[in-house]
């Protein structure tokens, strides 16, 4: 079986397998006072000191969540809540944001009244910076949190962050930033970034699901989501899950120590994969950046093909991808990306997206492209119903 | 996979007979909130959880293939139009004729498939005809009898052999969770199960009236023509009872002038139906031949003469039908007490009338002429027990080339308002009528 679709998530790293294993048979609440309780409080912060380190944060600015999803959902909402004021209730994100942004934006404007904004992308999806140089300024101050994410997890453009931070802090407004899909593939480094806020996930880089972590910087204020035992600075209460946060950072701090040359394998068979796939089908559309884009993403357009129709055959053929496109009771809706980016409707809905990842070799892209061909013929035959 | 007992067991016997099979729920709604929900229904997302479920323990490959949109044009729009004519149409067989066997068929075989296996109840002989299922209770050949022999070929029916009771105990010993899951009857795509809220939706409300169809007076009003079926008895809201003291039935539906014809059960009575064009299961027959017809799913059966001629059926009845309605199915059953009655043919009915009378569309009933009748009984039936049973799957096994995989459509769906006004306890039912 050929696995591409790590941008959905990647295996456990080994190392990340064994703090995880080895961290979960001590005992401890990192809350408590006692000796075991000061272990496992000790193995947080020495998981917090790494990730910060890693990623160019101070220790005191990590806060660990459950999932890269409430991450962005604190960053979001929590900033909104707190910088909200009298004239000031808008909210500006993009219009290629993961769901765990752009619902939890949509969110804040259908039930807590947010005005939302949303900025454009070109035909690469790229976020347009001088749409919001404008929008800052006639309306910044009316500007909550600005989102932003790093790089997109559907085609894989990587997006102006340290622009679009630079611009906003002329205006005082702070930016959240999903790095989901980015770190550990792309160099990240929060300070350097300009950004306010930085979401990331564990089981994306080699750490194990349910683990994630908002960078939030110290002056930027956040109102909780969860209350309770007062964990994390106040801001994320819920006792600590010491071992998935020693598993976290172990991962995080070996996809960042291996990035350079790893991206590079990553790029090379990648590069390998595209033009593979460009030679067998020629009307193949190559979607994305091609050159600023994830080194593990590779996003096509079969015209003509259902993305559903061919992810069953490649899966009946032991290909593993992604559509890309989001589901409510597995019904594929056209990528709001592409379509963003001015793709048709139909270009939309004929969209497959090949992620590489730490395990993947080149039997595997060998194996897609061996597959492609029947696949992409029977899905036109079927066409798009 | 609908989500249902039937699909889930039928894709376990094909997954046994040997077939490389794989599971597909059908999305018939872009949004399935909108369509029926909690544990009845077939187009929500529990269903397609259930389903899924089904596929994990049967150990096939499960996807939801989005038909939403032809479902929407090809039978909801159909469901509309139809009513809006004064017919009462069968959403079940439409979505047989276009969607189950026709849309996710085709593109099945596209994509290496060999075939369709559903949950229907009903038999496919080794002649290759549509036959009844064993379980007359459940058979559901009236819905299917639109698949052309093209169709059949590449359906499969691996319940047809099966009483629904054994198929229920079958998924208990196989650990399907939804062995246990009720039957549905209404219309998939009706919610609340409020038809005439959801015509009135759409095709708007407008008053009307109700009229004596022998007398022309005028005993009442309406607010909208489709909420009527022929032979319907109940929800009329006369308030003076008829001269004889006998209860009044909808006999014809005219959306021209929106006008609802009622009059005495006798003026229902009909025993010659007309139909457009046939559809042909078994080899094409010419000139008139005996045979039973079924006039809705799980009525009544008819004897009858049937004459072919290249634009539509003709079914003499031997005994005559009451409440016959436009637009529901006329199919011609060979009988045939040791394999299940055979699927000679099907026409959608257009015009049900006397002999004596001649031919009368269902839509403008003269009354006058007809001979009273003998026969008497409580009839219209427009509950659920008049709808075909829902539940349907596909299964599509391995190509030839012995490389596809196997797919599996699925889905379910509720069958039409159904008008035939049939007295069950002057007249036979050769194992067809439901009690």
């Amino acid at each position: 079986m050929a696995y591409l679709d790590h941008a959905a998530t990647t295996p456990m790293l080994p190392q990340a397998l064994d703090a995880y294993v080895r961290t979960a048979l001590a005992l401890g609440n990192a809350s408590s006072l006692h000796g075991s309780g000061r272990t496992a409080r000790r193995t947080v912060e020495e998981a917090r000191e790494r990730i910060s380190e890693a990623l160019g944060a101070k220790p005191g600015e990590v806060i660990f969540t459950g999932s890269g999803t409430e991450a962005d959902n604190l960053a979001v909402k929590g900033v909104h809540w707190a910088r909200r004021a009298e004239g000031r209730n808008l909210v500006v994100t993009t219009a290629i944001e993961h769901h765990a942004v752009a619902d939890a934006v949509a969110w804040l404007g259908d039930h807590e009244r947010a005005d939302v904004a949303e900025l454009p992308v070109d035909k690469l999806g790229r976020v347009d910076t001088a749409v919001l140089a404008e929008l800052l300024d006639t309306r910044g101050d009316e500007i909550t949190v600005l989102t932003c994410m790093w790089a997109n997890n559907e085609v894989g453009t990587l997006q102006p962050v340290a622009e679009i931070a630079a611009l906003a802090e002329a205006r005082g407004v702070p930016v959240h930033t999903d790095a989901i899909q980015a770190v550990g593939h792309v160099p990240v480094d929060f300070a350097a970034s300009g950004a306010a806020a930085l979401a990331l996930s564990g089981h994306k880089l080699g750490g194990p699901t349910g683990t994630g972590a908002l960078l939030l910087r110290r002056d930027v204020k956040a109102v909780p989501l969860l209350h309770g035992g007062g964990q994390e600075r106040e801001i994320r209460s819920g006792t600590l899950d010491v071992p998935g946060i020693a598993a976290l950072a172990e991962a995080v701090d070996h996809a960042v120590r291996t990035r350079e040359t790893e991206s590079q394998r990553l790029a090379l068979l990648r590069d390998g994969l595209v033009a593979g796939v460009r030679e067998l089908v020629p009307e193949a559309i190559y979607n994305g950046d091609p050159d600023s884009r994830l080194p593990g993403n590779a996003h096509f357009s079969f015209p003509g093909c259902e993305g559903d129709a061919l992810l069953m055959l490649l899966d009946a053929a032991g290909v593993e991808c992604a559509t890309g496109s989001a589901c409510s009771a597995g019904i594929a809706q056209p990528s709001h990306v592409l379509l963003a980016m001015g793709a048709g409707p139909d270009d939309a809905r004929s969209s497959l997206r090949f992620t590489l990842g730490w395990s993947t070799t080149k039997a595997d892209v060998d194996a897609l492209l061996a597959a492609v061909p029947e696949a992409v013929r029977r899905a036109k035959t079927a066409g798009l119903s | 996979m609908s989500g249902g007992v039937d699909s889930a067991v039928a894709a376990a016997r094909a997954v046994e007979a040997g077939h490389d099979v794989t599971g597909v729920h059908l999305a018939l709604s872009k949004n399935p909130q909108t369509y029926r929900t909690g544990a009845r229904g077939c187009c929500t997302i529990e269903d397609s959880r259930d389903a899924r479920r089904a596929a994990d323990v049967i150990g096939i490959p499960f996807y939801v293939w989005d038909m939403a949109e032809r479902f929407h044009e090809d039978v909801v729009e159909d469901f509309y139009a139809e009513y809006a004519n004064g017919r009462t149409p069968n959403p079940c067989l439409r979505c047989n004729e276009k969607i189950k066997f026709a849309a996710v068929l085709d593109r099945a075989m596209a994509l290496g498939f060999d075939a369709v296996a559903t949950g229907h109840y009903a038999r496919k002989g080794e002649d290759g005809l549509l036959r009844r299922a064993v379980d007359p209770g459940k058979d559901q050949s009236y819905v299917l009898a639109v698949l052309t022999p093209a169709q059949l070929a590449h359906s499969l029916f691996p319940l047809g052999d099966t009483p629904k009771d054994q198929v229920r105990a079958e998924a208990e010993t196989r650990g399907l969770a939804v062995a246990r899951k009720p039957d549905s009857h209404d219309i998939c795509f009706i919610a609340d199960g409020d038809t005439a809220g959801f015509l009135k939706n759409r095709l708007g409300a407008a008053q009307g009236e109700i009229v004596d169809a022998a007398t022309g007076e005028v005993l009442g009003s309406h607010d909208g023509a489709h909420q009527f079926t022929v032979g319907q008895r109940h929800g009329l809201g006369l308030k003076r009872p008829a001269a004889d003291g006998r209860p009044r039935y909808v006999l014809s539906i005219t959306p021209v002038d929106n006008r609802v014809r009622v009059g005495p059960r006798e003026a229902l009575r009909v025993d010659r139906i007309r139909t457009g064009a046939p559809v042909w299961l078994a080899p094409e027959r010419t000139g008139s031949f005996d045979a039973e017809v079924q006039l809705r799913a799980h009525g009544e059966v008819y004897p009858a003469l049937v004459t072919a001629d290249g634009h539509g059926l003709t079914a003499r009845l031997r005994k005559p039908a009451f409440g016959v309605a436009a637009g529901q199915a006329l199919v011609v059953y060979d009988p045939d007490a040791a394999d299940g009655d055979a699927v000679l043919a099907s026409g959608t009915i257009d015009e049900a009338g006397t002999v004596e009378a001649g031919t009368v569309e269902t839509g403008t009933v003269e009354t006058g002429t007809v001979e009273t009748g003998t026969v008497e009984t409580d009839t219209a039936e427009t509950g659920p027990e008049a709808f075909g049973s829902a539940e349907a799957t596909g299964v599509v096994t391995t190509g030839s080339d012995g490389s596809g995989p196997a797919v599996n459509g699925a889905a379910a769906t509720g069958a039409g308002r159904s008008a035939a006004a049939v007295d069950r306890r002057t007249m036979s039912t050769p194992g067809s009528a439901r009690v």
